[in-house]
């Protein structure tokens, strides 16, 4: 396990050093605006300090979404961290029941993510895999449409947000969601939150919550926390902005998307084998 | 008018007691569920729907059962109906009362159910539901007071009582389609994603109205001096004959479709309804019980002999009933949800609280039919 830590510390140090060299040629020839280079600050949280951006203003994008790299996530990434960061920043409580739980991001198999690819022969490599999965801030989401309150809606930057003060508890993008990324507050959840962090609300029983792309730390110009400590696994940016990380690491290898034949469109894309985000470091793993 | 409810025979008082102490026993464990939340309920993450929200589809249907005599009645002169439209109407408003507190007690916070209408979503079918299940509430509730009024005074309806009529025939129809619209247009759901489901929710409340509506009826000629003539009931109970034959027509294209085109997304949640599914079963019996039942139902109702006989008409009656509200009030909300979009099976079950609560708001329901029945039965008696 330890030995494992090393390597991972160590992989993960190389690929910092490899982001920040493109990070300097990248403003160096001014191939990237401000708002560009803004993001890749976020890739790699070890930069942050390093970094002096200066201004903490809001990040801006068309449309924001993931790239989930599953190989480096499987490789460099620590699952239990990721969830772990995600939750406890954002109250989220510690249900132990299946039935109960609330969630924002949490893991599964291939076979149950990706249900309608699945095969019985199946790669053992493949069935190996972990994959993180999360509210897919959908570009088209019927959590939305269905919303008889408006309590949840869509900004114009594609994170599908909640209002919990509006929010009156029907279920019905729970119902609507295709990709159960919803929990309901069965009952009051500040029992089960270990440790509230006094920066993010907690939300009161009978309302509906789910991942909310962090947006309140996007608007602060800081990347998700699940982006922070996925060790480069996870991908952030505009995906209508071909110069940006997301579509870059799309271009490297096959993504695919949960049940995206359903039309939600949605904006977590998950990159299968054989890619590596170019940006990222393609000599990691080499 | 209404004061004609406060006196009765004993056995009236009794009957009101008990629904009472329904109500008073379904309150105590509301309150529970608000104090803690839906927790008390069987609804889980997976299934976030329940019998709640089935017991409102099923009583939104029931609702339909007052243009089913309207209809007739209004449209084509079916003159032996006159006596039974208002209690059609009135079984309509029971019913959507009993609906819309279903909806309320689904809620995790009910006390912004206002914001429904504060921010209204023209894109969510919800909002569309409440809009059309408080019209029909309303008409309902008008024209039926409106018919015995006139009728309590010897006076035919006014005109803009038959009008309210004629308007309330596409809304009940509305209310079934709107109905369906809640569930037909989830992506993923596909046990629900049918062209087909508000055709068949309305030949389902069709068939089970009007066979609540029959027996309501002989109930009455039972334990008071009204009589709803034979035409009457033979004319509803072919009705519910057409509406059940056409109810499990439109299930068997369903059948077909999942079993023909053997596309996985159409067959499961019938597979896991009827033969279960990663070793989730709950629902078999049910299921099974509904299809038994419901071609007891169509046989003894197809038989003339049998429909004619008041006591085998009953036997038909409640198996029409019961399979539609096993059909819609249990297996069509609950398959739906089965599986997850893990492809994962999560099963349902009511709790003891959740139980206690619907047999309260059922008790509502009847507490108001039974008024305004009561009400009705002391005007005619009076002429
Ligand atoms: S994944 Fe579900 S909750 Fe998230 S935007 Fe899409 S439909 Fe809405």
């Amino acid at each position: 396990m330890r030995k494992r830590d090393d390597q991972q510390t160590k992989a993960y140090e190389s690929h910092s050093l490899k982001r920040r060299d493109f990070l300097k040629a990248a403003l160096a020839t001014g191939a990237v605006g401000l708002g560009g280079a803004a993001l890749l600050r976020f890739i790699s949280p070890a930069d942050t300090e390093a970094a002096d951006w200066g201004s903490p203003n809001a990040l801006g994008a068309k449309h924001w979404g993931l790239v989930i790299d599953v190989e480096k996530l499987n490789r460099f990434a620590n699952f239990s961290q990721i969830i772990e960061a995600c939750h406890a920043h954002h109250n989220v409580p510690a249900v132990n029941d299946p039935k109960t739980e609330v969630k924002w991001i949490w893991q599964d198999d291939f076979e149950h993510c990706f249900e309608e690819l699945d095969n019985a022969y199946l790669s053992e490599d493949i069935k190996a895999q972990e994959f993180l999965v999360l509210c897919n801030h959908c570009e088209n989401p019927s959590c939305v449409r269905v919303c008889p309150t408006q309590a949840t809606f869509k900004r114009d930057d594609g994170i599908v947000c909640m209002d919990y003060h509006r929010c009156i508890g029907c279920r019905f993008c729970m119902t609507g969601c295709p990709y159960n990324a919803r929990s309901l507050n069965f009952f009051d959840p500040r029992p089960y939150i270990k440790e509230i962090d006094p920066d993010y609300p907690t939300r009161t029983q009978g309302v509906v919550e789910k991942c909310t792309l962090c947006v309140e730390r996007i608007d602060q110009g800081l990347p998700p926390y699940c982006v922070e400590a996925s060790n480069g696994a996870i991908v952030f940016g505009d995906l209508a902005d071909p110069e940006s990380d997301v579509r870059q690491a799309l271009q490297s290898g096959l993504s695919i998307r949960r049940k995206a034949e359903l039309g939600a469109g949605p904006s977590v894309y998950y990159l299968i084998g054989g890619g590596v985000p170019a940006v990222a470091g393609g000599e990691l793993n080499a | 008018m209404l004061e004609k409810a406060l006196h009765g025979s004993r056995r009236y008082y009794i009957w009101l007691a008990f629904l009472g102490a329904l109500v008073i026993v379904g309150a105590i464990a509301y309150s529970r569920q608000l104090n803690y939340g839906l927790g008390l309920t069987g609804i889980s993450r997976d299934v976030p729907w329940g019998l709640y929200i089935s017991q409102f589809t099923f009583l939104a249907g029931i609702s339909v059962t007052g243009v089913m005599v309207a209809i007739p009645h209004y449209l084509h002169n079916f003159k032996a109906f006159a006596k039974v439209v208002i209690l059609g109407e009135f079984l309509a408003v029971a019913a959507v009362i009993g609906a819309i507190l279903f909806v309320v007690v689904d809620l995790g916070q009910p006390a912004r159910v206002m914001n429904v209408l504060l921010y209204p979503s023209p894109w969510s079918i919800m909002f569309w539901d409440i809009v059309v299940l408080g019209a029909y509430l309303l008409v309902s509730i008008v024209i039926g007071w409106t018919a015995l009024a006139a009728e309590k005074k010897g006076l035919p309806v006014p005109r803009w009582a038959k009008v309210l009529t004629y308007l309330s025939i596409p809304l009940a129809i509305a209310v079934q389609t709107v109905e369906a619209f809640l569930y037909a247009g989830l992506p993923g759901k596909d046990y629900w994603a049918t062209a087909i489901l508000a055709a068949r929710f309305l030949s389902s409340a069709f068939a089970s109205g009007p066979a609540l509506l029959i027996m309501i009826c002989m109930i009455i000629g039972k334990v008071s001096s009204f009589k709803v003539l034979e035409k009457a009931i033979d004319a509803l109970a072919k009705i519910v004959l057409y509406a059940i034959v056409i109810n499990v027509f439109f299930f068997l294209l369903e059948v077909f479709t999942a079993l023909y085109s053997q596309v996985p997304a159409h067959q499961v949640s019938l597979t896991y309804l009827f033969f279960g599914y990663q070793g989730h079963g709950n629902l078999m019996p049910f299921m099974w019980a509904a299809a038994i039942l419901a071609f007891i139902g169509i046989f003894m109702l197809a038989v003339p002999k049998l429909r004619h006989n008041k006591k085998t008409l009953v036997v038909a009656l409640l198996a029409v009933f019961f399979c539609g509200w096993l059909d819609k009030g249990l297996g069509l909300v609950l398959g739906g949800f089965v599986p997850d979009s893990f492809g994962r099976v999560m099963e349902y079950t009511p709790t003891v609280n959740e139980v206690l609560i619907i047999s309260g708001i059922y008790g509502i329901a009847m507490l108001v039919l039974t008024i305004l029945y009561k009400v009705v039965i002391a005007v005619r008696r009076e002429d």
